[in-house]
């Protein structure tokens, strides 16, 4: 259908943008370190670290919370 | 269908109550509040089933009815003068999200001076807006004419939020027998309202009033006005089913007595039952004077003016509103479209009575003009 | 407190890195699930999730205009009733300043007639939109670019208005405080609220590193900052009843969490002795 009046009917569709482009410093994160506390899930104001904490460079703009909030230091901040 | 002597203000009130809106936001103002009076009564009696929000501002009554029309429900609201100059930006709003709202508009003169009487000028200011506007002439024209609002707004090749301007205390206040439609034959015209471009479904998400730079902003300003040039035809229709469903028919204008006049006095609203008095006043005497009615002010009606006017041989508009150093809007929307030898009268601010002898002048004023704009019934300087 | 998996905020928004808002976002929304419909006024959170022809909303949104989310969202709800959706969750996000300021009027009457909805407040305490200006909810002392600190000014001159105590008054029967840097407390607020029959306030507050001036991997530090020196308190107002929902252990100095932020960084010792005793002030008398 046509968009009228600038109504959006694709939910979520920000998707195309590949915000991880911005990204000078790239969380790295060493699983064999990580204690499951979920604060990189909870934090990432983009919402890219999944379950597994896998976080998904597509979007992730590497503003480093996660790698700041994590309790064991399992994230390091890498320059790209 | 029952026959009631009622004011204007009652017969919107009584076309709302048989167009069934879901939600019902409004701020009282005069001369608009006994529409709001009239609308909570019929509530508060069961007599209709919508949600009335009484809100703390025309600014929210507006904002409410977007909200509401955005969720895709059948919406009503009214104001007058400064609320809906308060309303303002909202109007702007309600057109570019293309929600289907209508709004009925009790034509009352702008602050400052306060003054609670009629004139155009609150409307008129919302021109630009992308709302349709509709000017009525009486009680009558007011109540069908919120009736065919619904089924015009509403229309997919429109999708237009419609403003049905009355006068006020003219007509708002004054009473005449008025036909009420049995809500049967109501519900036939008007069949309940699905919004499809806006519905706040959570199972089907849309996000609306987003942000558009300028890389698509023009192209849906421009959706607008197509769907204005379209609600040319759909209010010609509207009319027409109208027409065969209550008998009575109205259009974009109506021209009354105009083919061969000297002079045709052009015009909106209430103002027109005693032009067309004066109009025939004149044809007694065998004088060629003839009547333009501007219903739909909003689309501008342009063809079917051109077709009015085109034996005219000269044209006087009277304007019941002001732009400052270049005359009315309906003169200037005349001088810039139509082929026409016009001259402007600014009538009516603020409430001022405009009789048959004013508007003998304006026809001598027109028949031998010395200016373009004339303030007519100024007391001397 | 399980904490649903599902985004229903997308990624490829256009917030700045470490943006605090968002945050709050997307921790409200895992609160309230997809049933849910959520009115923006204009800010920072509607130019960023929604660049024509793209939204990062996953549930139904209505943007109008600034000053009147309030209003909007009470046109919403009575729309889903009529549409026999009343189990609909409504929730309107507004900044400080399109809640604290030009949406005041428009808030105050949709709180007053107890529409079922929830407002969140996403406070960052100046208007970050438009590049930094004052709002009502300014804090004593924070330079912005329209109470910037000069010769004779040492920033903003009034504390913060307090809007949760002012929405309290309206008798409303939920009203709390949040941090985005506390979200078990943020979100069993928001999904309290979403049980509640009526109007509810949630004020978030939520550092933002363009204005307030720190490094993007600060936001939820500075959150906790907020909280732990006693600046920003956490407690909800329910039926009238206030309680604190957190009382930190121990009261951090002000200092901390002010030194940390450029916004306050022109302040002398005397200026700073001046917040801290403003705080304590207000500390005391709820108890922390």
């Amino acid at each position: 259908m046509e968009s009228k009046g600038g109504v959006v009917f694709n939910p979520g569709s920000t998707r195309a943008n590949k915000t991880g482009s911005w990204r000078t410093f790239k969380p790295i994160l060493d699983k064999d370190i990580c204690n499951d506390c979920d604060n990189c899930i909870m934090f990432c104001p983009e919402g890219v670290v999944n379950k597994d904490h896998d976080i998904d460079y597509d979007y992730c703009k590497g503003c480093g919370i996660c790698a700041e909030e994590c309790p064991v230091d399992a994230i390091k901040m890498e320059r790209e | 269908m029952v026959k009631k002597v009622i004011t204007s203000n009652e017969a919107v009130a009584e076309a709302v109550k048989l167009a069934k809106p879901d939600v019902i936001p409004v701020y009282p103002i005069t001369p608009q509040t006994t529409i709001s009076e009239y609308l909570a009564q019929y509530v508060a009696d069961g007599d209709i089933d919508s949600e009335y929000i009484r809100v703390e501002s025309e600014h929210s009554a507006l904002s409410a009815a977007i909200g509401a029309s955005g969720a895709g429900v059948r919406v009503f609201t009214a104001t007058s003068s400064q609320g809906l100059m308060l309303m303002h930006e909202i109007v702007f709003a309600a057109a570019g999200m293309r929600v289907p709202i209508v709004l009925a508009d009790a034509n009352r003169a702008i602050s400052a001076p306060i003054n609670i009487w009629n004139d155009h000028q609150d409307s008129i200011s919302q021109r630009d807006a992308g709302w349709i506007q509709l000017y009525v002439e009486n009680a009558q024209e007011a109540l069908d004419s919120i009736l065919q609002a619904y089924k015009i707004a509403e229309n997919e090749e429109v999708l237009l939020p419609t403003m049905v301007c009355l006068d006020g205390f003219y007509l708002t206040h004054t009473v005449e027998p008025t036909e009420i439609p049995n809500q049967e034959q109501v519900d036939q015209f008007l069949p309940k309202y699905h919004g499809k471009y806006s519905f706040l479904d959570p199972k089907q998400p849309t996000s609306l009033g987003t942000l558009a730079d300028p890389q698509y902003y023009m192209e849906i300003r421009y959706q607008i006005e197509k769907s204005m040039e379209n609600s040319i035809d759909v209010i010609k229709e509207v009319g027409k089913e109208f027409k065969s469903v209550f008998g009575r028919e109205y259009g974009l204008i109506e021209a009354y007595k105009c083919e061969n006049a000297d002079v045709v006095l052009v015009a909106m609203g209430s103002i027109c039952t005693t032009l067309r008095y004066t109009v025939d006043q004149y044809r007694e005497k065998g004088e060629k004077i003839g009547l333009l009615k501007i219903r739909a002010y909003r689309p501008f009606p342009v063809d079917e003016i051109n077709e009015a006017l085109k034996n005219a041989k000269k044209v006087a508009v009277l304007d019941k509103n002001i732009s400052f150093g270049v005359g009315g809007a309906v003169y200037n929307d005349i001088k810039a479209k139509i082929d026409v030898e016009a001259y402007g009268f600014i009538v009516g601010l603020g409430g001022r009575d405009i009789n048959p002898e004013d508007i003998g002048d304006i026809i001598e004023k027109t028949k031998n003009p010395v200016k373009d704009i004339t303030w007519v019934g100024l007391k001397e300087e | 407190m399980k904490i649903p998996e599902e985004e229903l905020l997308a990624p490829g928004h256009r917030g700045c890195a470490g943006c605090g808002a968002t945050i709050g976002v997307r921790l409200a929304l895992k609160a309230l699930g997809r049933n849910t419909v959520a009115i923006s006024a204009t800010g920072c959170l509607e130019v960023i999730t929604t660049p024509f022809p793209e939204t990062a909303w996953e549930i139904p949104w209505i943007h109008v205009a600034f000053e009147n989310a309030g209003a909007v969202a009470s046109g919403v709800e009575r729309a889903m009733k009529a549409k026999g959706m009343e189990d609909t969750n409504i929730v309107a996000f507004g900044g400080d300043g399109g809640t604290a300021d030009i949406g005041f009027q428009s808030l105050s009457g949709a709180m007053e007639r107890g529409h079922n909805l929830i407002y969140i407040c996403y406070d960052n305490e100046a208007y970050m939109n438009t590049g930094i200006q004052r709002s009502g909810s300014t804090p004593y002392g924070a330079s912005t670019t329209t109470s910037p600190v000069g010769k004779k000014s040492f920033g903003e001159d009034k504390p913060k208005k307090n809007l949760p105590l002012i929405m309290a008054a309206h008798g409303i029967p939920y009203v709390a405080t949040a941090s985005i840097s506390y979200p078990e407390d943020f979100m069993r607020k928001v999904k309290k609220a979403s049980e509640i029959d009526g109007a509810s306030y949630i004020h978030l507050n939520q550092p933002c590193t363009t204005g307030w001036g720190y490094e993007s991997s600060k936001t939820i530090e500075l959150g906790r900052l907020a909280v732990e020196t006693g600046t920003w308190m956490l407690y909800e107002v329910v039926n009238g009843e206030f309680k604190l929902t957190y009382k930190p252990q121990v009261k951090r100095p002000v200092k901390e969490y002010l030194s940390a932020q450029k916004r306050f960084k022109h302040l002398n010792d005397e200026e700073v002795e001046t917040i801290q005793e403003y705080v304590n002030q207000q500390c005391k008398a709820v108890g922390i």
